[in-house]
């Protein structure tokens, strides 16, 4: 084993990074949209969002993430409706579907984290918001929000960590990602580790900065929880 | 606003939660000037009383006019009572300080940021010119060098004097005191009651939910005090403290003293 052999697919594994990097940012926020959107039904007090948005989480959270995939790229495919529907043209592609199945899932999650972080805000800074004549939506923008955010913040970070390593199941729907890129190398050269190795390495680098960008942004946020500057 | 129109009027206030009633119709008039302190044993409906006049408890019946206005309430179809117009509602609430028994600032904002929130998102007033007057809030009631400190770095007696800064910063008609000292520790209410003090004297219009004693008979221009939901003896202080026809509000100040 050669140097220039760890180089060269090291290479080609990078080339595959901006591929894994768009589908986990597009299905990151395309989640968080979503996840708002249940988070928001959930605590909606109205019984049939309710029930919907628990049905929501406990489905996607409730099953493979692999099988989600699957179902939305071939399962999908396989039925004439939807072949003859409109989506077609968005849904004949995998990188679509593969971006669509992650959100989905990652929403239910997301939508858990969201609701945790929303019933931790205390009630008395609500209130202290109401008596100051806040309506709704100020509220929420300028105290509900921000100390929720603040909530989320460590356990949102943990999702977007996952969701980075989960985005390795979409080499198996014909992407070429970084993971499909290390098994291709595996099968052509026979090499059994290396390109497994470097391939982790390449995840790992992406995640560590990943959480320390969530640390930073928790450290900025959360001067108010600190000890008192002496 | 003409000389008859008192700065708070509440006319025969119901309250109830669930089985139990806890407002058995309480009326109230607050002259400009006035501070009344609210006294009544645990239980006795006090805090509930100031909590629904800005509408923090939704009154099953009875009309609060701050200023002349009247808030408009209406119906439901099941029997209880809800505001009608709810930007009514945050209208009149800004017209009411509120300060809370825990302080309830902002975690997240610093005091000064806690001070300038409402003026300048609620009412809309320039940024400039709310800092300018928070800081002198801020040294009015002596923190003036914590404007940029968070809540949790302030000893209780210092939040709940940056709480009643906050509250001034409205440009309230009435403030709205619930327990203010109950959760300071004995050696930090001095300071805060020296603040509400000098409030008094400036001539604010005050409502006290209180249970300082002292304060209710040096401070308070009347004293309301509260029985299971009703009022059983009001007046100005000398007249009750000095004996009131009332024997459960003689038994409640001999408890206290003794």
């Amino acid at each position: 084993m050669d140097l220039d052999f760890i180089s060269k697919t090291f290479v080609r594994l990078l080339g595959a990074l901006p591929l894994t990097l768009s589908v986990w940012s597009l299905s990151v926020v395309l989640g968080a949209l979503v996840a708002a959107g249940v988070t928001w039904m959930r605590v909606s007090g109205v019984k049939s969002f309710e029930l919907f948005a628990r049905a929501y989480v406990t489905v996607f959270r409730g099953t493979p993430l692999l099988i989600q995939l699957f179902i939305v790229y071939y399962g999908l495919a396989s039925l004439p409706a939807v072949r003859a529907s409109l989506f077609w043209p968005f849904l004949r592609e995998a990188f679509n579907c593969a971006v669509l199945s992650l959100a989905l899932c990652t929403a239910g999650y997301q939508a858990e984290i969201f609701r945790g972080a929303l019933i931790a805000v205390p009630h008395a800074q609500v209130e202290a918001a109401r008596a100051c004549g806040m309506s709704g939506f100020l509220m929420f923008r300028r105290v509900i929000f921000p100390i929720a955010l603040r909530h989320a913040l460590p356990a949102y970070s943990t999702e977007m960590i996952s969701m980075v390593k989960a985005t390795a199941l979409v080499s198996l729907v014909t992407l070429w990602d970084v993971m499909s890129v290390a098994l291709k190398i595996r099968n052509d050269t026979l090499v059994t580790y290396l390109p497994l190795i470097l391939a982790g390495a390449i995840y790992f680098v992406v995640n560590y900065i990943i959480g320390v960008a969530f640390l930073a942004l928790e450290r900025r946020l959360s001067s108010h929880l600190r000890p008192r500057p002496t | 606003m003409s000389a008859e129109t008192p700065a708070l009027t509440v006319e025969k206030m119901h309250k109830r939660f669930g089985q139990l009633e806890v407002l058995k119709g309480i009326s109230l008039i607050a002259n400009d000037g006035d501070v009344i302190s609210i006294l009544g044993s645990s239980g006795s409906g006090k805090s509930t009383f100031l909590r629904c006049i800005n509408l923090l408890e939704t009154p099953d019946d009875g009309v609060v006019s701050v200023a002349g206005e009247t808030i408009k309430m209406r119906r439901r179809r099941d029997g209880r009572s809800e505001p009608a117009d709810r930007r009514q509602v945050d209208r009149i609430r800004s017209e009411l300080g509120m300060v809370f028994q825990s302080f309830n600032l902002w975690s997240h904002m610093t005091v000064l940021e806690n001070l300038i929130e409402a003026p300048v998102h609620v009412q809309k007033r320039p940024r400039a010119e709310c800092v300018e007057e928070a800081r002198a809030l801020l040294a009015k009631v002596g923190i003036a060098d914590k404007w940029n400190a968070y809540p949790a770095h302030l000893s209780g007696g210092q939040q709940q004097r940056a709480a009643i800064a906050r509250a001034l910063a409205m440009r309230p008609k009435v403030m709205l005191f619930d327990e203010p000292t109950s959760a300071l520790d004995p050696e930090l209410v001095g300071e805060v009651l020296r603040v509400m003090r000098a409030l008094a004297e400036e001539g604010r219009t005050m409502l006290v939910v209180t249970h300082e004693m002292g304060f209710a008979r040096d401070v308070s221009t009347r004293v309301m005090f509260l029985h299971q939901g009703l009022v059983e003896a009001e007046g100005p202080p000398d007249e009750l403290f000095g004996g009131s026809k009332s024997d459960r509000f003689r038994q409640f100040i001999s408890k206290d003293r003794g």
